[in-house]
């Protein structure tokens, strides 16, 4: 029992990262229907950018421990939708009314220049992550000793996914990504500048995912330049498994295919942990051919 | 001057180049034409599932791997000679694709493309897993022997060359058969709208089956060749990356024959060309993936218009009304 409960709340810390990084890909495919596989490498880039700030910068001797861990946030998810934004503007605006799959092309290329880029910036080895910010407490919970640290991530990502959720539903803004998602040319109509919603999506998705990458970096304290590509490639599988395009289905598809994967690696065996998660999706996709949450869509003749 | 009117002499100007390739480059660009060669045909085979039948499908290295692993242990536990292995490679791949794909047949686009990356990873993970006690892990299997052809062996990186060419012009021409034939034209009607399709009485589920099944024998066909050709085999070789590869070089063709050739020509070769940036170079072929399918985001060369003798038709249609006509007056 004490064994289940620790990978439950291991794959709830898992999974939390998880959907933080399904929701930049839900988010961009509820509005422009493209999988932007360089999604994952943006969540690498928000891994490194922790990992400078924190050691170059001397944050921590400036703000002390909980102010730095805040302040970094803050930065990384900022300048991760700042890279968010340019590749929009650069790799996926010109192919807005090419064909589908062409675009998936344009973002497997920037997968491979991102990934590469943060290669010949760092390098291509291992870096820890600084363990000073790790939080070295823990709680006694129902009997069980958690590392405060995954506490933390747990936390921290249901916080984010709250405040995008509320911010989705009850603002202005949140009403028009809504609408563009489901009819970009009735949205245009309205009076909704297109534009712009696509482009603060590639804001807010990439924000998630780079803050994402700094929880990886804390939580287990080691990254690596090919991180986003298993990272991605699980966040997207969470997405689908959530139904794609839609914003609690990718919350509640992160959450599962991390307990899955836990337990999977838990009971079943570590080698065997991608396998069995991608077994599972494949099963639910047999059962429910949209995802869990997805809806099954009218096909228009 | 358009791509599309200079696609004839292009062709065989290709062609020709092709055959004399072997006598004018170096050992080492012999052996990136021969994995040009190699994915030319994963690319074709491909082709067929993704160009023609226009199915999400992301998870061709899969089928690579099982022909290939089916060479390896037959030739190396039975003895089997390579290239009699090859039919039953292809067939190990085909089933195993009608097993995976009649389940999911039905899924909808990018749900389909995220099943079939699943399968390329759980068929990996299988593999380095060691499934019963037959893969060798993540060490693969080695000690593959060489092909040979009526008592000809086949051993040198020209041998190869022109083994794996001769077998990217047949495919050419059996595909090129393929695509102007009945089976041809459903796959396309399926690509353009599947719903019409269906109404039109074209049976969608088993069309599609049937394109997974016959792109997923060539791959198998193709794993013989790469099995022969390396004599060793990992499950590394089989990742998620290499279908993302071939997957490319078929949106990046535009659906053509033609187009897949050049495209291939593009995505291996340019790497081994920028060679001398040597950490840089994966950089610039990213960089050179996004320019190019914003250069032309329809693909290269995308397949010709289909065209019918309607000419005729009008002539015997037209015949048909003066004869009409004449008997009219005549009443």
């Amino acid at each position: 029992m004490e064994q289940f409960l620790q990978q439950l709340l291991n794959g709830l810390a898992v999974g939390g990262i998880y959907a933080l990084v399904a929701l930049g890909y839900t988010m961009v495919y509820g509005v422009m229907k493209l999988i932007n596989f360089a999604h994952g490498d943006i969540f690498t880039i928000g891994a490194y950018l922790g990992l400078t700030l924190l050691v170059s910068c001397n944050i921590a001797g400036m703000l002390g421990p909980v102010g730095a861990l805040l302040a970094v946030f803050v930065m990384v998810a900022l300048l991760t939708a700042l890279v968010g934004y340019l590749l929009e503007r650069v790799a996926y605006r010109p192919l807005r009314n090419a064909g589908r799959l062409s675009a998936v092309v344009s973002a497997l290329g920037a997968s491979i220049f991102f990934q590469n880029a943060v290669m010949l910036i760092y390098g291509a080895r291992f870096y820890v992550y600084p363990d000073f910010l790790r939080p070295d407490f823990t709680v006694h919970l129902l009997g069980l000793n958690v590392p405060g640290v995954r506490l933390l991530v747990i936390g921290a990502t249901v916080a984010l996914m709250l405040a995008l959720s509320a911010f989705i539903q009850r603002t202005r803004t949140g009403a028009a990504i809504r609408a563009v998602a489901i009819d970009p040319g009735a949205a245009q109509l309205m009076g909704i500048n297109v534009d712009r919603v696509i482009s603060l999506v590639f804001l807010i998705g990439p924000g998630l995912g780079g803050a994402a990458g700094l929880m990886v970096g804390i939580y287990y304290g080691q990254i690596d330049f090919t991180m986003g590509w298993s990272y991605g490639l699980k966040a997207f599988t969470a997405a689908i498994l959530g139904g794609i395009g839609n914003i609690p289905g990718a919350m509640l598809g992160g959450l599962l295919l991390g307990v899955i994967e836990a337990l999977a690696a838990g009971y079943v065996a570590m080698a065997w942990k991608d396998a069995i998660a991608f077994m599972v999706l494949i099963l639910i996709l047999i059962i429910r051919p949209t995802g869990i949450l997805g809806e099954r869509t009218a096909e228009k003749l | 001057m358009k791509l599309q009117d200079i696609r004839t002499p292009m062709g065989f100007g290709l062609a020709f180049l092709l055959l004399v390739l072997p006598f004018l480059c170096n050992a080492y660009w012999l052996d990136v034409c021969v994995s040009i060669g190699l994915y030319a045909l994963l690319a074709l085979s491909l082709n067929v599932i993704l160009g023609q039948a226009g199915i999400f499908h992301m998870g061709h290295a899969a089928f690579f791997a099982v022909g290939a692993y089916t060479t390896s242990i037959l030739n190396t536990l039975y003895h089997w000679p390579v290239l009699w292995t090859m039919p039953l490679a292809g067939c190990a791949a085909a089933f195993f694709a009608l097993a995976v794909a009649r389940p999911i047949i039905h899924l909808r686009g990018d749900y389909l493309l995220i099943v079939t990356i699943g399968i390329v990873e759980i068929v990996r993970i299988a593999l380095l897993n060691d499934v019963g006690g037959l893969t060798g892990g993540s060490n693969g299997i080695f000690g593959i022997s060489r092909p040979t052809f009526f008592g000809f062996r086949i051993s040198k990186g020209i041998q190869f060359y022109y083994l794996v060419w001769c077998m990217v012009g047949v495919s050419l021409l059996l595909f090129h058969c393929l695509w102007h034939s009945r089976f041809g034209r459903a796959l396309n009607y399926i690509k353009e709208d599947d719903i019409a399709a269906e109404g039109c009485g074209v049976n969608v589920t088993h069309y599609k089956l049937a394109a997974f099944v016959l792109g997923a024998f060539w791959a198998g066909m193709a794993g013989t060749v790469y099995a022969a050709k390396m004599t060793t085999i990992a499950p590394e070789s089989f990742n998620f990356m290499e279908s993302v590869i071939i997957f490319a070089v078929v949106i990046l063709s535009g659906g053509s024959q033609l187009g897949v050739l050049i495209s291939t020509f593009l995505f291996i070769g340019l790497p081994e060309l920028l060679r001398e940036f040597s950490n840089a170079r994966m950089l610039i072929f990213g960089f050179a993936m996004m320019a190019m399918m914003i250069w032309r985001p329809q693909g290269l060369l995308p397949p010709r218009r289909r065209r019918y003798q309607a000419g005729a038709l009008l002539d015997r249609s037209s015949c048909a009304a003066r004869e009409s006509v004449r008997g009219g007056s005549a009443v």
